[in-house]
């Protein structure tokens, strides 16, 4: 349009408008909004944020992922400091999570959906639609053929009518109308393959289907993490969770307070020095309200479902069970303390705090579990994840744990603020040596350490999320109405059918079949054969 | 000698096999573009178009684009068309090809079997594993496409990339047979996995037709970087059209394979790791390949971008693909961290 304003020859007299033009012809606001409408739901432009959404999703790869990994990403800012500043400010570091890749997809969907809801309801109406009538002429069509058959005309479109229609009524392959034509040939047209449109909408619904479903789930799901100890338990409550996390809409009298206890944990690995991981077994007691204590096992890929949740095995570890007494014998701290494993061969960091000491410092030791020690004049080295031989190897600090400020800490690390590490004369840190069962002294006349036992520890990861149901079925229609759509062929079959008498044909029945696809379709041909086919035997049957 | 041993000779033996299928695939190719060089040669003689035919070097454009019309598709080559010397040559090469690929493909498929047998689990745990059975699904998918149509010009590409892929795989991904880790002990390493690979295979025969089908393309719209008269074998493969739809047919099985994958991944991931989708680097890159392809499905229906633009979409969506399975295995660290190799997160 506005070409044609600009090729407007100019009248004489007229420069001034002239010299203002070329002026565009005004949308006006419902004109823009429907121009950018219907660029928006183009298949155009579906295609350039389709190309897009892979782009934009690649940083998300490349870089380390808030959610992720919080860990690297705060690596990756100290190392560089300046590009990692403007990388986090344009949400390089959460990039799923971010405006642009938000942007992207949401554009998609309106765009699918603008595209989709006409193309429903065009289908809807087609839905009844007849197959288009039988043309003129054959000549046209690349895959055509005429036979020569003795069955009477009524005959030979009956018999073409069933075998396009196929065993089932309700569930045609071919849409069939028989006609006669008022020169008083028979014809028939056929058409199948509706299916193929339906598919595609449904595969393209069922994909706004999991995006609603998986943003729902988003608000109603809860997560949380905990650490328990062979013999321990934990109890289904927000307060009981190391970890807790749900959407917006999670309502935490939801939760279902079952109990569980972790009776057993038995960990498999490769005999050899690779001590590569080959089965982690859980066994557990839990008991739901108003039901009795059951047995149960979680294993890795097998999670346990309880009170609407299921609880996955995510780690596992050992928490050597010691004994700390301080200066005066009283027990100052005893219990189980979870080391986390910092290598395949389960050489565990951890941290024993003790705050209740009866006067005096209070007690930080920190240091690694070692399940199968092995002491070089380099340092010590766990050689197996098995406890065949294990070892506490501990520095000693006192000082003030810092427990009382009321800031949450963190339970593997100490917090060395107002703490200072026991020297020994050679003004180096002293290191406690324990092997399990042994009471050693600590250093300064601090007190005793004993190690009792040595139980292991499992994660346990509890997840309830209640769209899940919802996001299989999308998915499941997703994927069938694809390959429908990508394999049901689009197929038009015509019959003219001429009786005896009337042509050239020796006194018998001349039918006439055309056939057309919408798309390649190698089994075209193959079609039309199988219909004359059935339109022959009808011969041989007669004979008989 | 162990099972497992047994099964590295038994491939070994498969790449010596494709190994010497595709020399002969690569003959053929040459035999037929001699054969099909030869009208050139006359028509450019007889014009007396400068050219310069010692050895069939250089034959001026004019030359070539004349001759171009003159070889008619699919008139030189396959084993029905063989009438003088060249052209019985043309069908031996073929044939040995062929019969090599076959004898390959057996060792192939007793040296996965073996595989699987040494080590307690199905065969496709590892990147070792993984080129094995991609490349065997690749090589199936050549064979049985065979049976049904002449797609024998494909060869060259698939048994060429599926000896890279088995010689990287036994040099450089080797890993002996072991039973795996607790996160893989799942029926759904049957089913994903098996899934993936096959995918993998599919779009491998499929973007051989595709570069085929840009090469044509751009040969009979005489591209002046291809005027050599060895370009003049492009004309004995089926039509542009028809190795558009031989790589549409392909992908599209393909392509619901692959959101198969993506899907059954998923269910797997919620199993074993408590979250069905977790952007790790696998998951992402899975998630790029599967929207390259499905622009690719889209641009093909769209005006302006079917033919050949859509034709770039299948070999980007390959590249991505084979990034998804090397690159991100060996690059990046993530929880698909299943190379077997060791240095590994």
């Amino acid at each position: 349009m506005p070409v044609d304003r600009i090729a407007d020859p100019v009248i004489p007299g007229e420069e001034q408008a002239a010299a203002a033009a070329p002026t565009l012809p005004t949308l006006g606001a419902a004109g823009t909004a429907r121009w950018v409408w219907r660029q928006l739901t183009s298949m155009r432009v579906a295609l350039l944020l389709l190309m897009l959404l892979a782009v934009v999703s690649v940083p998300g790869s490349i870089l380390p992922q808030r959610p992720q990994a919080p860990g690297r990403v705060a690596a990756y800012l100290r190392e560089n400091p300046d590009l990692g500043a403007w990388l986090d400010r344009l949400g390089f570091f959460d990039v799923y999570a971010s405006v642009w890749f938000s942007a992207v997809y949401l554009l998609l969907f309106v765009s699918l959906v603008g595209c989709i809801l006409p193309r429903v309801a065009a289908h809807l109406r087609g839905v009844r639609a007849r197959p288009p009538r039988t043309p003129r002429r054959f000549d046209r069509f690349e895959t055509r053929e005429e036979i020569h058959v003795d069955a009477p005309a009524e005959q030979v479109l009956a018999t073409a009518h069933r075998a396009l229609t196929g065993p089932w009524r309700r569930l045609p392959r071919f849409r069939v109308d028989v006609r006669t034509e008022p020169d008083g040939s028979g014809t028939l047209a056929a058409e199948r393959g509706y299916l193929r449109e339906s598919g595609n909408l449904v595969f393209h619904l069922a994909l706004v289907g999991i995006l609603l479903s998986v943003a729902g789930g988003q608000l109603l799901h809860y997560r949380g993490q905990a650490i328990v100890v062979e013999g321990r338990g934990f109890a289904n409550a927000v307060t009981d969770y190391d970890t807790f996390e749900a959407g917006t809409w999670f309502d935490p009298s939801s939760l279902v307070p079952f109990t569980l206890t972790l009776d057993r944990f038995t960990a498999r690995f490769t005999e050899d020095l690779a001590a590569r991981p080959r089965d982690f077994l859980a066994e557990v007691s839990v008991r739901e309200p108003g039901t009795e204590q059951r047995a149960a096992t979680i294993r890795v890929n097998h999670p346990l479902t309880v009170g609407g949740a299921k609880v996955y095995l995510q780690g596992n570890g050992y928490a050597p069970d010691v004994t700390v007494r301080d200066a005066d014998g009283e027990i100052a701290f005893a219990g189980p303390v979870p080391f986390l494993p910092q290598d395949p061969q389960y050489l565990s960091r951890g941290v024993i705090k003790v705050p209740d000491v009866s006067a005096g410092d209070q007690i930080g030791l920190v240091g690694f579990l070692l399940p199968t020690a092995v002491i070089t004049p380099d340092g010590a080295a766990s050689v197996y994840p098995q406890p065949d031989d294990p070892m506490l190897v501990l520095t000693v600090w006192r000082g003030d744990l810092g427990l009382d400020t009321g800031v949450p800490q963190n339970v593997y690390e100490l917090d060395t603020a107002a703490m200072s590490p026991v020297l020994d004369v050679d003004d180096e840190a002293v290191t406690v040596v324990v092997a399990p069962g042994q009471t050693v002294e600590l250093p300064a006349g601090l007190g005793t350490l004993t190690w009792e036992g040595l139980p292991r520890f499992v994660a346990l990861d509890l997840r309830h999320d209640p769209a899940l149901g919802a996001i299989l079925g999308f998915a499941i229609a997703a994927v069938l109405g694809l390959a429908v759509s990508l394999f049901t062929p689009r197929r038009r079959l015509w019959l003219r059918v001429t009786p005896a008498g009337e042509g050239a044909a020796d006194g018998r029945t001349v039918v006439a079949g055309a056939a057309l696809a919408r798309t390649d379709d190698i089994g075209l041909p193959a079609e039309l054969a199988r219909l004359m086919d059935a339109v022959r035997a009808l011969d041989g049957r007669q004979d008989r | 000698m162990s099972t497992g041993e047994l099964s590295t000779i038994l491939v070994w033996g498969a790449v010596t096999a494709y190994a010497v299928a595709l020399i002969a695939f690569a003959t053929d190719l040459a035999r037929r573009a001699e054969a099909a060089a030869r009208p050139a040669r006359e028509a450019a003689a007889t014009d007396r178009v400068e050219a310069q035919l010692d050895g069939g070097a250089v034959v001026s454009g004019e030359g070539a684009v004349l001759a171009r019309t003159r070889v008619a598709p699919g008139a030189v080559g396959g084993p029905g068309g063989a009438e003088d010397g060249a052209d019985r040559w043309v069908g031996r090469a073929l044939g040995i090809a062929m019969s090599t690929t076959t004898l390959g493909l057996a060792l192939h498929v007793v040296g996965a079997v073996l595989r699987g047998v040494a080590a307690g689990r199905v065969p496709w745990a590892n990147m070792y594993e993984f080129t094995l059975i991609g490349s065997l699904a690749a090589v199936v998918t050549f064979r049985v496409l065979c049976l049904r149509r002449d797609v024998r010009f494909l060869g060259t590409i698939v048994i060429g990339l599926s000896v890279v892929a088995l010689g990287l795989g036994l040099a450089a991904f080797y890993v002996p047979a072991d039973a795996v880790e607790p996160a893989l002990q799942s029926y759904w390493l049957v089913i994903h996995v098996s899934i993936a690979t096959i995918a993998t295979g599919l779009f491998t025969v499929a973007v051989a037709a595709s570069t085929l089908q840009l090469l044509k393309d751009s040969w009979e719209n005489a591209s002046p970087r291809m005027l050599s008269p060895r370009w003049q074998v492009l004309g004995t493969l089926p039509s542009v059209r028809s190795l558009e739809a031989l790589a549409f047919r392909v992908n599209a099985v393909g392509f619901v394979l692959w959101t198969f994958t993506v899907m059954a991944g998923a269910i797997w991931a919620e199993h074993a790791w408590g979250r069905y989708w977790g952007w790790d680097p696998k998951e992402v890159w899975s998630f790029v390949v599967w929207v390259v392809y499905a622009a690719y499905l889209h641009a093909r229906t769209t005006r302006g971008w079917s033919g050949r633009r859509a034709a770039w979409f299948v070999l980007v969506g390959y590249a991505t693909v084979i990034f998804n399975f090397t690159g991100v295995n060996l690059f990046f660290s993530g929880k698909h961290a299943y190379s077997g190799l060791p240095g590994e997160d």
